[in-house]
């Protein structure tokens, strides 16, 4: 009963989108409609947000009570299972999960209705309009082809559960956070359009006050997509079995490139804001950004690629997001060329300033996006065309992001450094001087300590250190005026931090990703009871496995004794699970984590009475989530800088 | 006893998933150098029964076989490019996962450097032409 209420809720959530959508198109024909039509998609918006919440709740409701005759349910739950999972296993398949994309999409776009006020109504009205467009597609998507609440009957007694490498806390956080990157992106997307709608109109104010508008939301889509390809990442680490945490994998890169793009979107919105240039780059992105958010969706939600995420493989539902793909970037970029001739003309621009510096990380950040994207897609279409079966992997990746890394990051702690307009490199040069030479210094001395490396690693390692070193540099600027009240935390200003932290953190990400791989070590053994294993200067001791039951699962747990270095006498406990009612098994690793390092200890299979074991040290592979914390850190002191000032 | 009947319903269903684990005990090389090599070569072949993963990557049993012929060969005196040369015309282009050089692949290698020019002539334009202009 509650599930066909839930069904109905979403039936009247895809009419008022619709009306959201059309009707205050009809008002904005005229220039008196424009408060009309405002209150209306105010309205609309706030009401879808509450229907698809109670559709929502509905069906999360069915996941609690483990109600089977629900076929999503069935198929992704069972009984026996922690609660959390049974919360999580609503968004863990196909049609949740696209449920919880509009919920986000309807959350957006009550959030932008509450906080719009001092928006221009035409300029808002348009952008509800887009939310209500995008919100009827995915809707007519959610209704027609993947219905949550489809029933099965005869009801079955159990489920098939949740497919056991996705029970795991980070992964039940994982799609929620990306979701809200990704639709987080619709509405730089809708300001776009409505920035395109009204271009060329007598506005309240200068025509690039949209980028103003735009950026804290761009901001807070970036944040979500940071924290949730970091934690996909750390989950990847932990629970795929050796340490890995980026494979290149095509559902990887598909959430990489929204984020590329949104980034240099973030970058050029600010430029376009702050110097009435790169304006039409920056619509252009902002379209582009959120095109890659759609082709995410599409790449992993239709099959087109085989991995994890792609469950429930639909050619008819690949159709479907490829016909929203298309219909909205294809009506996007008709709208970009009919109206940007409407659009006042860029202004200046010096090659030497901070817009210059912003320009060229927009370009390098460019050819990074569309480097995954050919890479991601080229195989297919080679396929396609019968020219033959290729694989693209993490080896071409790695070939060409690391000579991009390294120009990148040269360049990049010079643009807060200079300023707007014309900058002048000759203040800088002591600065720059300093910064360089302790940066090949550390290199150097990265060499006497760990020996030779490539050029390659060690050019990139410079260019990390200088990275940390320029945003180090960047924040004691900016802190000088306030040195007197240092002590006051909670009062210094928010944008002497946002800079910095993300530039910093995308160094330290760097460094972390060096040294993790360049410096891993690993042991194999078959070890018996009581056998002693060395690793990176550290003694282990084989001491054992039983086997224990765990609520849905049953495990062999090995135990092994640090005998020395700073954890002696404690324990890591690597397990081997099987579950039972999913009739598959995963293997969790033990890890000691330390900001230095981790101990990385996995138990194998028996070979002749003896049990494998795989122990990994990983170097200093805690900077990389460490690193996307502080990027993310970074947005959170723009947003608040941004949330202060008031939108 | 478990893992392996789970491992044989995988190979059933076609494809060989996670977890993932690499090496085997006594499967490594006993010379440091060909060992470094064989790893670095090892990440570079793609396990064909597996959900993109690397032969070094992967547990499945042809993954194995072919960290095996990669050291054999390598031992044997073997350059890294026959290596390639063999594992290509055994299985096909599709186990590199890094594409040759070739006509076919050409667009993939040109690409980033096209776009980056092309990033850089447009950045360029816009400076020169602007700096013409007053400022507004």
């Amino acid at each position: 009963m509650i599930a066909e209420l839930g069904h109905f809720i979403l039936v009247l959530a895809l009419v008022v989108a619709l009306a959201q959508a059309f009707v205050p198109l009809a008002f904005l024909r005229h220039e008196t409609g424009n408060a009309t039509a405002l209150s209306f998609a105010t309205r609309a918006s706030y009401l879808q947000v509450l229907l698809i919440g109670a559709s929502f709740a509905a069906l999360t409701y069915a996941f609690v009570r483990s109600d089977f005759s629900l076929m999503v349910v069935f198929a992704n739950s069972h009984a026996a299972k922690p609660m959390i999972y049974k919360i999580a296993g609503v968004w863990g398949n196909h049609e949740g999960s696209m449920l919880l994309w509009t919920l986000i999409l309807a959350a957006y776009g009550a959030a932008f209705a509450l906080t719009s006020k001092r928006l221009p109504a035409r300029f808002s009205s348009f952008v509800m309009v887009t939310q209500g467009l995008l919100g009827s597609a995915f809707l007519s998507f959610l209704l027609f082809t993947s219905n949550p609440f489809a029933r099965l009957l005869p009801a079955p007694f159990a489920g098939q559960g949740l497919t056991p490498i996705l029970q795991d806390p980070a992964l039940a956080a994982h799609p929620p956070l990306l979701y809200a990157g990704y639709v987080g992106f619709s509405m730089s997307f809708a300001f776009a359009i409505a920035a395109l709608a009204t271009a060329g109109e007598p506005h309240e104010g200068r025509d690039n006050n949209w980028a103003r508008w735009m950026r804290p939301w761009i901001l807070t889509a970036w944040i979500f997509l940071t924290l949730g390809i970091a934690l996909g990442s750390y989950w990847a680490y932990y629970e795929l079995g050796w340490g890995g945490f980026w494979f290149w994998d095509p559902v990887e890169n598909a959430s990489l490139m929204p984020w590329l793009a949104g980034t240099a979107l973030l970058h050029s919105a600010l430029v376009a804001e702050t110097r009435d240039t790169l304006k039409r780059w920056t619509l252009l992105l902002a379209i582009v950004t959120f095109a890659l958010s759609l082709s995410g969706t599409f790449l992993v939600r239709s099959g087109v690629l085989t991995s994890v995420h792609a469950f429930a493989n639909d050619p008819e539902r690949g159709v479907y997001i490829l016909a929203i793909l298309v219909g909205f970037t294809a009506g996007a970029l008709a709208l970009y060329a009919y109206r940007l001739p409407k659009l006042a003309p860029d202004g200046a621009f010096q090659p030497v300033s901070r817009e210059g510096l912003l320009l060229a990380n927009n370009i390098f950040l460019a050819t990074a996006t569309v480097t995954v994207f050919v890479g991601t897609i080229y195989p297919l279409v080679l396929d396609g065309l019968g020219m033959g079966k290729i694989s693209v992997g993490a080896p071409y990746f790695n070939a060409v992001f690391a000579p991009l890394a390294v120009p990148f990051a040269i360049l990049l702690p010079l643009g807060p450094l200079l300023t707007w307009r014309q900058g002048h490199l000759a203040p800088l040069r002591v600065y720059v001087a300093m910064g360089a030479a302790a940066a090949l210094l550390l290199t150097v001395s990265l060499v006497l300590l760990r020996g030779p490396h490539s050029i390659m690693v060690l050019a990139l390692f410079a260019a990390s250190f200088w990275l940390v070193l320029g945003a180090g540099l960047d924040l004691y600027r900016k802190l000088f005026p306030h040195r007197a009240k240092l002590w006051r935390f909670w009062s210094l200003p928010s944008t002497a931090f946002s800079a910095p932290l993300a530039h910093g953190g995308l160094g330290v990400l760097m460094l972390g990703i060096l040294a993790a791989t360049q410096w891993r070590e690993e042991v194999v053994v078959a070890a018996s009871p009581g056998q002693e294993i060395d690793i990176a200067s550290i003694t282990l001791r084989y001491d054992g496995l039983r086997e224990i039951e765990g609520p849905n699962y049953r495990a062999e747990q090995a135990r092994l004794s640090y005998l020395t270095g700073a954890h002696a006498g404690s324990y890591l406990f690597p397990e081997r699970r099987f579950y039972e009612a999913e009739r598959s098994q995963t293997t969790e690793a033990a890890i000691t984590t330390d900001l230095t390092g981790h101990l990385y200890a996995v138990v194998g299979e028996t070979a002749n009475d003896k049990r494998v074991l795989r122990i990994w040290y990983h170097p200093y592979v805690a900077f990389i989530w460490l690193g996307a914390l502080l990027m993310a850190a970074g947005g959170g002191f723009g947003l608040r800088t941004r949330l202060r000032r008031g939108a | 006893m478990i893992g392996r009947l789970l491992s044989l319903a995988f190979l059933l269903a076609g494809l060989w998933v996670l977890p993932a684990q690499a090496l085997d005990p006594g499967e490594a090389l006993s010379n440091p150098a060909l060992e470094t090599r064989a790893r670095a070569l090892s990440q570079e072949l793609r396990c064909l029964v597996c959900q993109n993963q690397s032969i070094d990557d992967s547990d499945a049993p042809l993954a194995r076989d072919l960290r095996q012929m990669v050291r054999t060969r390598l031992s044997a005196g073997d350059s890294d490019a026959q290596i390639r040369a063999a594992v290509v015309e055994r299985y096909g282009e599709f186990a590199l996962f890094r594409p040759r050089l070739a006509s076919h692949t050409a667009p993939l290698w040109a690409m980033p450097i096209i776009i980056l020019l092309l990033g850089g002539f447009f950045g360029f334009r816009l400076m020169r032409q602007k700096t013409s202009t007053p400022p507004q």
